[in-house]
């Protein structure tokens, strides 16, 4: 009894348990980052091909995916086996008993071909075609169509660039014309000098339009060779080579190889589009959606809620008032996304973008510009989701600031106004940052409430591009978070999809981390410059 | 805050001592002041000669702190305060509404009890008050800040690192920075608020020797709770007890021979 309580007076146990519960909260983080890591970071590894023959002499190529106990058959397992190739078989994935299996051997031929349409396909190149003639054959195919693959690249992002670029700043101009014609209809103009040189743009512009479609048409008569791939069953493919993204033999390369198709597939998935309705490709437009999405905001939320504190703070009388705004300011930070969701909805988009849309663009309704989701409504909507966090960490900074600095200043003739730019902001800085941080962090990874005030699982423009005016703040756009939502939840190939959520969602976390070194970096050179012991 | 200039019903305690014969710089005549309804200060007249070194002693919340920061008007800053009486510094009185109170901040330095430079750089604590005046030329500051520094005897110890953090300099270090940056206006008058309490006897006596320096060119008025710092220092010393200025004259006699009993009592260590 005595030792026991002597046990309990040391305080020994105490310190036991906090250390446990560090110890808990720490595992659990570190192994949702491992998980993360793991599925997410495989992905992209150039997983070897097996062969594995089956006891009724059926053979089936593919990647092993997944390996698991069998239920209700005690130490049997069986394997999920990606063999690809829907457009023949069907489905991407089989299970196979293990049992079942007779032999495995991995072909050096085999190869994982990923196409613009239909998922991988598996099998061994077997011919090279140019317009239907056999160009190459047997052990020469593979060269061939190595060699021929990074034309066929140049003439598909040459298309792209043609089409999105030209021909779709040709469309817009059209569509400028059509809105001004409109514009000018509305206003009671319908004939004289402004609808003549309006109407006279149209043909030059049609003119350019078929010009550019002539341009498209030639590169596309040059992609005439195509490959022929056999697959298992004594099936056959031919894939236009327009179509072929990539190919690469894994069980053929070695560890560099591998390395560099791992580095080739990291960039496609950070740099390109997505195709096959998100499940294949990139994420380019989500990432860049979901970075400018979180500048505008910050550059929204900043100056609103720093002057917000500096009011409460520095020129309200402290009176149960004051206190009374304070509790609720701290309390909005706890308000459920959504209800900001659906504010954006109803006051920004409806109440702001509809009237936006009757005083400068009447001329486009009944098609609403403002008057729908966006990217600038969805960053408002973000911004006033986390403007309670930048007040907070700035209202902290300021109580931070010794009186006795600010009566250095008043002491050497500076006005209030001069105390709080020179001495009183510079201070607070980085507690400004630290407020910044979180705000950051907390709207990068906000999905309930873009999903109704502007984000699309598949945006056909970015917000910034060549056509004018170059921000487009009216344009729906694409987001990491909803991304991983529509990509593991909404699928049609939810197996196809599923590693594409771990990746993305790595990707989300990275560039939270990105986004948040940045301003922590910034933050700890202004506390250097200054050595302040403020937050 | 309202400032009236109304002679109030306290009974008047002419003079606490000889009339000064020096050129006076501050004249205070029938000050008194309220923190809302309580007393701080009653009918206080004196006037502080110029380029001298005056002192305040007595002990803690005798009101000697209030009187100080009277002279440039940081009681402002409090909430319930009330003056009455008159401040005349070279001859402008203080308490006159229309007078700008930072212009009469640009005039009357001060130097705080506890050393707060801004976290800024050394260069930019010095600029400050010429920067908030209007001086752009970096040639000025340059001038203005190594001429302040130099007499503020901390050039020595900074001239290589002026970009440098002020927060990054020792205690005693600071609080010359401080007297510096208050200096670097070229004030008339400068009011220290215990400026050495929070120092060890090295950096006090670092602080000491510069105000018996710098009072060939300002008019210093110091708050201290030492009483062999006021005796080391100033010229001129003011004993206050409960907001009455007890007893004022040359330090000398007031601390070799005190007219009055509170004082005697004061100074040879029966209270306070």
């Amino acid at each position: 009894m005595t030792s026991l309580r002597r046990l309990w007076r040391s305080g020994e146990p105490f310190v036991w348990l906090t250390g446990a519960a560090l110890a808990v909260a720490l595992i659990m983080v570190a192994g949702l980052v491992l998980l993360i890591v793991v599925n997410g970071a495989g992905f992209f590894w150039p997983k070897r091909i097996v062969r594995v023959t089956l006891d009724d002499g059926q053979r089936l190529t593919g990647q092993v995916t997944q390996r698991e106990a069998i239920p209700a058959a005690p130490g049997r397992y069986r394997i999920k086996l990606r063999v690809a190739n829907r457009d023949l078989y069907g489905a991407d994935f089989v299970w196979v008993d293990e049992a079942r299996i007779l032999g495995r051997e991995y072909p050096a031929g085999a190869a994982l071909i990923e196409r613009v349409e239909w998922g991988p396909l598996i099998g061994t190149v077997e011919e090279i075609r140019e317009d239907g003639q056999v160009i190459a054959r047997g052990e020469q195919a593979w060269p061939a169509l190595r060699a021929r693959l990074r034309e066929a690249r140049r003439l598909r992002r040459e298309i792209r660039r043609v089409e999105k670029g030209d021909l779709g700043a040709i469309n817009s101009a059209q569509e400028q014309v059509r809105l001004r014609l409109k514009g000018l209809e509305l206003r009671g103009v319908t004939s004289g000098d402004a609808v003549d040189r309006l109407r006279r743009e149209i043909p030059t512009l049609q003119d350019r339009y078929a010009l550019h479609e002539g341009r498209v048409a030639e590169l596309r008569a040059q992609q005439r060779s195509s490959v022929v791939v056999a697959a298992d069953g004594g099936k056959q493919k031919e894939l236009p080579l327009a179509q072929v993204v990539d190919a690469y033999r894994p069980n053929a390369m070695g560890p560099v190889a591998k390395s560099l198709a791992y580095a080739g597939n990291v960039w496609e998935f950070v740099a390109d589009d997505p195709r096959e309705s998100n499940t294949e490709g990139g994420v380019f437009p989500a990432i860049f959606g979901t970075v400018m999405m979180v500048l505008i905001m910050s550059v929204v939320v900043t100056p609103l809620g720093v002057l917000a504190a500096f009011y409460l703070r520095e020129y309200a009388g402290q009176g149960p008032f004051v206190s009374a705004v304070r509790i609720a300011v701290n309390n909005l930070a706890g308000v459920p996304s959504i209800v900001f969701g659906v504010f954006g909805v109803g006051f920004f988009i409806y109440v702001v973008g509809g009237t936006l849309d009757r005083l400068f663009y009447p001329e486009a309704l009944p098609t609403p510009t403002f008057g729908t989701g966006g990217i600038l409504w969805a960053s408002l909507t973000l911004a006033l989701l986390t403007v309670p966090v930048v007040i907070v960490a700035t209202e902290e900074g300021l109580a931070a600031v010794p009186r006795g600095t600010r009566e250095a200043s008043l002491a050497l003739g500076a006005t209030k106004l001069e105390t709080t730019l020179r001495v009183v902001l510079p201070a607070v800085m980085p507690s400004i940052l630290t407020g910044l941080i979180l705000a950051m962090a907390r709207a990068a990874g906000e999905v309930a409430p873009l999903m109704i005030t502007g984000v699309v699982k598949l945006a056909p423009a970015l917000p910034i591009d060549s056509a004018w005016p170059f921000l487009h703040l009216d344009r729906k756009f694409m987001h990491l978070g909803f991304h991983i939502y529509d990509v593991g939840f909404q699928s049609p190939n939810v197996d196809a999809a599923r590693p594409m959520v771990f990746a993305t969602t790595l990707l989300l976390l990275l560039i939270v981390m990105l986004l948040n070194l940045a301003a922590m970096t910034l933050r700890n050179r202004l506390r250097r410059r200054y050595a302040t012991g403020a937050i | 805050m309202a400032v009236a200039n109304v002679r109030i019903s306290v009974p008047s305690r002419e003079a606490a001592g000889p009339p000064i014969s020096e050129a006076p710089m501050v004249e205070i005549e029938h000050l008194s002041l309220w923190y809302g309804s309580k007393l701080a200060l009653k009918d206080i007249t004196m006037s502080v000669p110029k380029h001298r070194v005056t002192a305040f002693i007595g002990p803690s919340g005798c009101g000697k702190t209030t009187l100080l920061r009277c002279l440039n008007r940081m009681n402002d800053l409090v909430d319930g305060v009330r003056i009455a009486g008159t401040i005349r510094i070279g001859g402008t009185d203080v308490s006159d509404p229309a007078l700008e109170v930072t212009e009469l901040r640009k005039r009357v330095g001060m130097v705080f009890q506890k050393s707060n430079p801004f976290p800024k750089s050394i260069f930019e604590n010095v600029a400050y008050g010429p920067r908030i005046l209007g001086v752009r030329s970096r040639s000025d500051l340059d001038a203005t800040v190594e001429r302040s520094l130099r007499a503020a005897a901390l050039w020595e110890e900074v001239a290589d690192r002026l970009d440098d953090s002020a927060l990054g300099l020792s205690g005693g270090q600071q609080q010359r920075l401080c007297i510096a940056r208050a200096i670097a206006v070229e004030p008339d008058v400068l009011l220290m608020d215990e400026p050495c309490s929070a120092l060890d006897p090295i950096a006090t006596g670092r602080i000491e020797e510069l105000m018996l320096e710098l009072k060939a060119s300002y008019t210093i008025v110091i708050v201290t709770h030492n009483m062999q710092q006021a005796a080391r220092v100033s010229d001129y010393t003011g004993f206050m007890l409960l907001g009455e200025l007890v007893e004022f004259g040359l330090t000398r006699e007031l601390f070799t021979n005190p007219r009055d009993p509170r004082t005697e009592a004061y100074i040879t260590g029966r209270f306070g």
